[in-house]
């Protein structure tokens, strides 16, 4: 059975909470989501550049596990991070991560 | 000859004559200097160069006496960066209002261009912590539209303007050099 804490990853988080999209060190684009829903609408449109930075720091992972607190979304951008994708591969598979996530979240919701 | 200054100081007003001046110059170079040092130098008594700083300590003209650190050789290991904030016009006061209260940020401008930008120096310990303070304390600000940050790699030289100098007339005999 799923539990609350895998619901609450659909909440819209403060702004001070949301994922701020940089292109590199202090170099932010001006983006930013603030639910998971906006974060997988922003993997589509995002400069390249970005997905890039953040996901080899893992700072998507961290934004979901301690922000969103989905440990098991967390876990697959990590396994994804891992198998280092770039550009467009990795934008693919990154959004059918989240996609994937957020349907199941919501047909629980 | 110099000019003498007219200087608004909140709904007071204040003039500084050519003497005022020589000391402000003279404490420029060096804060430390005592009144008997500034008067000889400038043929006064000491308690009209003490009269003379007091009433430009009052007035706001002279903020503080502070020291210039040299932080490389005081061992802080310290990363400065430039930042340049895109803002919405609605929102810039309140952002550079913002900037100006947090301790980490030194300096801040704003400019004139096409879009209404804010300049920005902060300093961090590394490259890490300067990211996350930008991400988490500056993107967040309402009114921030987008951020370039340059990170300084070597300083070349730092000064402030000396109040006899007018600007037309630096050269860099005038102003301190970093080494």
């Amino acid at each position: 059975m799923k539990n609350e804490t895998e619901i609450k990853a659909l909440k819209t988080v403060p702004r001070e909470k949301a994922f701020y999209f940089f292109t590199s060190i202090g170099n932010y684009t001006g983006e930013s989501a603030s639910s998971l829903r906006e974060f997988m609408e922003k993997i589509n449109t995002i400069n390249i550049k970005s997905l890039e930075f953040h996901m080899y720091r893992g700072d998507f992972e961290k934004w979901v596990a301690e922000v969103l607190e989905d440990k098991e979304l967390a876990e697959k951008i990590c396994k994804l991070r891992q198998s280092n994708y770039l550009g467009n591969i990795l934008r693919i598979k990154l959004h059918e991560i989240v996609s994937k996530r957020f349907k199941e979240l919501t047909e629980l919701g | 000859m110099k000019k003498a200054f007219k200087l608004k100081v909140k709904n007071n007003s204040v003039t500084l004559d050519s003497t005022d001046i020589k000391i402000l110059e003279m404490l420029q170079e060096d804060a430390r200097k005592t009144y008997t040092d500034i008067g000889k130098r400038l043929g006064l008594a000491h308690s009209t160069v003490y009269d003379r700083i007091k009433r430009m300590e009052h007035y706001g003209i002279i903020k503080k006496y502070t020291a210039l650190v040299d932080m490389e050789k005081a061992g802080a290991k310290t990363v400065t960066a430039l930042m340049t904030i895109y803002t919405d016009p609605k929102e810039s006061e309140k952002v550079a209002e913002k900037l100006c209260s947090i301790p980490q940020i030194l300096e801040v401008y704003t400019s004139l261009s096409e879009e209404l930008q804010i300049i920005a120096k902060v300093i961090a310990e590394n490259q890490e912590k300067l990211h996350d303070f930008i991400a988490t304390t500056i993107a967040p600000l309402p009114g921030v539209l987008r951020i370039r940050t340059s990170i300084v790699t070597k300083k070349y030289k730092e000064t402030q303007p000396l109040i006899g100098n007018d600007p037309k007339k630096l050269t860099p005999t005038n102003n301190k050099q970093i080494k």
